[in-house]
């Protein structure tokens, strides 16, 4: 079933046209990657889905209701939560409180809950931070769960904000590049997080990622974008052999050859 | 981390030449002057001394401590030694300069008089200046011998000096108090006698000597101690703090309770607008409008006066205007905070700041006159009665602001350790992210801005009772920036550091009389060395002592198991 389906999505800056007619659909409890070169509108496209940007023309649908041109809280709290490109955590505070704040739409507590504290919200704080420290077990951070976000070592930030993106409870998650910066033995792990993402917790992952050793890896779908435009889509499989993927990523005349680079790229062998 | 060069005894002159400076400025305000007078301890050291001779100790501090790490004890000795003969050559120089340069044209306090008093008792010309620079030279000398010390002795003796200061400017507070037995010992008429100094400065390095090394041990008793029996701890300490403010204004007399009122009006202000600036990041610099909304509505509802609104509505008593005032002060928040809050940063502070003055100049207007009295103001304010007692004296009051700022504090920390002051925290430190995650930006700074305005509005009304009548003066714009300099000194989003700044900025300047006349001129001081030397605040919040200081030491953090973490590199 297709959960998030972007139709005929158009996006300008001034005279830059960042996304043209662009069609994608995430099936539900898939991982779907977007590649493409830098500049491509990957992120461009993030920001269409989150709310953050409003695209000129066409619809975003999740779970069958139009979301385009709302605000990001209210497509957050409709389920969609994501990670960042450079990470974006609350730096300063403690790993929990990260999470807690990743709960925040299920949570219910207003001003005078939060000032009489009667037994409803007391259970309701306790009950968050159980569910809090579950999910830290998930990404195996709940050892470190009174640690200041800033002072952990750069993977594990990565996979905390994982974490709090996964405390909102959404049935999507958009990474944007989550293991960019990694060292080979960090992105493995972090492959094998995105995989019992979907497998454990039925969740549908939109990936945008650069290391194609990943891609490869674990995507369900992938869909290759260039100038703003998407110009291919199928499996690993096809994706690799396409000859405009290929091109796109490469430049002419690479294709005509045996795309041998991006073979060496996707790390295949 | 930046490697340091070392510390040579340029830096050192360089160091001194600011003190120099600073020295020469306070002569030529007419600050020493002023406090020649003044003895700290009678007949022996005076004011102005101690203020002339911390221009050299504390660049000689500074700069032996520095000297210390790569020039070992010697260097020490000559860095403080130049730092100070550099201080004192600068003040030397403006003594002998006076006369000749006829200084006086332009700074009236370059008097003959002051050159007196700049040089040592009973020197004149050059050899007075001689003598003052080896008294500078000594005194860095001192400085640099205290760098010596171990950091725990170190800083109970500083300590110690800068309380015995204090308390022998505070000898007019402090000799209502203390039994008059022990004033007569430690208090001359004229500041500390000589025993009393020694005794006091004897007294206060041994308890700051042993709290130093008592206190992490405490902690760590704590720390083991059961939870069960911490609660039990921290309610005896609670009930303990309590007993002692309640008991407060019986020990401080008439005056001292007027002081402790004032301070207890910019605490329950400042408690507000904590949420707003310290909690959710929203800098406003219009927050005296909603103090002075809350003491309007008080005035215009209980006066006697103004005949048009008692044409309207009925003359009410204290406690019936109370409700009307908080809740006129939260309606004027929601209703600025609607169109302002979706502006960021630098905007909104703008239109905050204009807020502010537009309520001020309403207040003023004589269009507005017969509603709210104009330039004149409004008398007859009425005061808190009931159970057949009537609030008249600063005692009285006292209880009635003590209450408000127990239920200020209450209510901000439970707000702070709640899913609201998660909300606020995201959008102070991520505003895009804190969208991601729900919290609707909107709500949740306007919570944080009505929050504040109401607290405003409260501390407004007890105000308006207080003086009983008001002028529109009272609602300047200066207000509103004292108290956003009470967060910053005591720290921001602190509700412990709300007070103490509160006691520094607004009570020590009202007992300090003799500064009277220099108020805002150290108080612009203290906030430039403040946000050089302690931008976190005397007693900061946890988490924005660490956005303040990123770029220092993290805390240490166990080793990576794997060992991975070492080639990662975390981004800035």
């Amino acid at each position: 079933m297709e959960l998030l389906v972007a139709k005929g999505i158009n996006k300008r800056f001034g005279g830059l046209q960042a996304l043209t007619a662009l069609d994608i659909s995430v099936a539900e409890n898939t991982i779907h990657s977007v590649i493409g070169p830098n500049g491509a509108g990957k992120t461009t496209f993030f920001n269409c889905i989150t709310g953050f940007y409003t695209p000129e023309e066409g619809s975003v649908i999740f779970e069958g209701e139009e979301i385009q041109g709302m605000s990001p809280d209210r497509v957050a709290s409709r389920g969609i939560s994501r990670t960042y490109q450079n990470i974006r955590l609350f730096a300063n505070v403690t790993v929990l409180e990260n999470v807690l704040v990743g709960m925040h739409r299920h949570l219910n507590t207003g001003w005078f809950g939060a000032v009489f504290k009667p037994p409803k919200v007391r259970r309701e704080e306790k009950s968050a931070n159980d569910d809090a420290m579950e999910i830290l077990k998930f990404v195996e951070l709940d050892k470190k769960a009174d640690f200041v976000a800033k002072n952990l070592p750069y993977g594990e930030q990565r996979r905390l904000e994982i974490a709090r993106a996964l405390a909102s409870r959404p049935s999507v998650v958009l990474l944007d590049e989550p293991t960019a910066g990694m060292n080979p033995k960090e992105s493995e792990d972090t492959t094998t997080l995105i995989r019992r993402l979907r497998d454990e917790r039925r969740l549908t992952i939109l990936l945008i990622e650069h290391d194609m050793r990943v891609v490869m890896n674990v995507s369900d779908q992938i869909s290759v974008l260039d100038f703003g435009r998407k110009i291919a889509e199928g499996d690993a499989l096809a994706i690799r052999s396409n000859p405009q993927v290929i091109e796109a990523y490469l430049g002419r005349g690479a294709a005509t050859g045996s795309g041998y680079g991006l073979r060496e790229k996707a790390g295949v062998n | 981390m930046r490697t340091e060069r070392p510390f040579t005894l340029v830096d050192a002159a360089k160091l001194g030449l600011y003190g120099g400076i600073a020295a020469v400025l306070i002569s030529l305000v007419g600050m020493v002057d002023a406090f020649a007078k003044k003895d700290i301890i009678a007949g022996v050291v005076s004011m102005s001394q101690v203020l002339l001779g911390a221009m050299a100790f504390t660049p000689a501090l500074f700069a032996a401590t520095r000297a210390l790490r790569n020039g070992g004890k010697g260097g020490a000795l000559a860095a403080g030694a130049v730092a100070g003969a550099v201080a004192a050559l600068l003040v030397a120089l403006l003594a002998l300069s006076i006369a000749p340069l006829n200084l006086r044209a332009i700074f009236v306090n370059a008097t003959p008089k002051l050159v007196n008093e700049l040089l040592p008792v009973g020197s004149e010309g050059l050899m007075g200046a001689t003598i003052l620079v080896v008294a500078g030279i000594v005194v860095g000398l001192l400085a640099a011998l205290l760098t010596w010390l171990p950091a725990t002795l170190r800083r109970s003796t500083l300590i110690s000096l800068g309380a015995v200061t204090l308390i022998a400017l505070l000898k007019d507070v402090f000799s209502v108090i203390i039994p008059t037995d022990v004033g007569r010992f430690v208090y001359k008429s004229n500041g500390l006698s000589v025993e009393g100094a020694v005794v006091l400065f004897i007294t206060i390095l041994v308890i700051a000597y042993l709290w130093q090394i008592l206190q992490p041990r405490l902690n760590r008793a704590v720390d083991r101690m059961p939870e069960s029996r911490r609660r039990v701890l921290s309610f005896v300490a609670t009930v303990g703090l309590l007993a002692l403010l309640f008991a407060l204004p019986v020990l401080l007399g008439s005056y001292l309770s007027e002081v402790a009122d004032l301070v207890g009006f910019y605490i329950v202000m400042a408690l507000g607008l904590n949420v707003v600036v310290g909690f959710a990041g929203l800098l406003d610099l219009g927050y005296v409008a909603f103090f002075a909304i809350g003491a309007y509505t008080m005035a215009v509802l209980t006066t006697p006066e103004l005949p048009l609104v008692r044409s309207f509505i009925p003359q009410l008593s204290f406690w019936a205007a109370l409700p009307i005032s908080v809740l006129m002060a939260l309606l004027a928040g929601v209703f600025l905070g609607v169109p302002v809050l979706k502006t960021r940063g630098d905007y909104l502070a703008i239109i905050t700041l204009g807020f502010g003055e537009i309520i001020r100049l309403l207040v003023l207007s004589d269009a507005l006159k017969p509603v709210m009295g104009g330039a004149q103001g409004v008398t007859g304010i009425a005061r808190p009665e009931g159970f057949g007692m009537r609030a008249d004296s600063p005692q009285e009051f006292y209880y009635l602001i003590l209450i408000s700022i127990l239920i200020a504090w209450f209510v901000t920390s439970r707000l702070k350790k709640s899913r609201l002051g998660r909300a606020w925290m995201a959008i102070r430190e991520d505003e895009d992210v804190a969208a991601a995650m729900s919290i609707n930006l909107v709500g949740y700074k306007l919570a944080a801005f009505a929050t504040g305005a109401t607290l405003a509005g409260l501390s407004g009304a007890f105000f308006g009772s207080k003086l009983g009548s008001m002028v529109p003066a009272s609602f300047n714009v200066l207000v509103s920036i004292n108290v956003l300099a009470v967060l910053i000194v005591g720290g921001m989003g602190s509700l412990p550091g709300v007070v103490v700044g509160a006691i520094a900025l607004i009570g020590l300047p009202e007992l300090l009389r003799e500064f009277n006349e220099f108020r805002w001129w150290v108080y612009g001081a203290v906030l430039v060395m403040m946000m050089l030397y302690r931008p976190e605040g005397l007693w900061p919040d946890a988490t924005r002592e660490r956005e303040l200081l990123e770029d220092k030491e993290p805390n240490v953090i166990d080793e990576d198991p794997t060992g991975l973490a070492e080639d990662a590199t975390v981004p800035t």
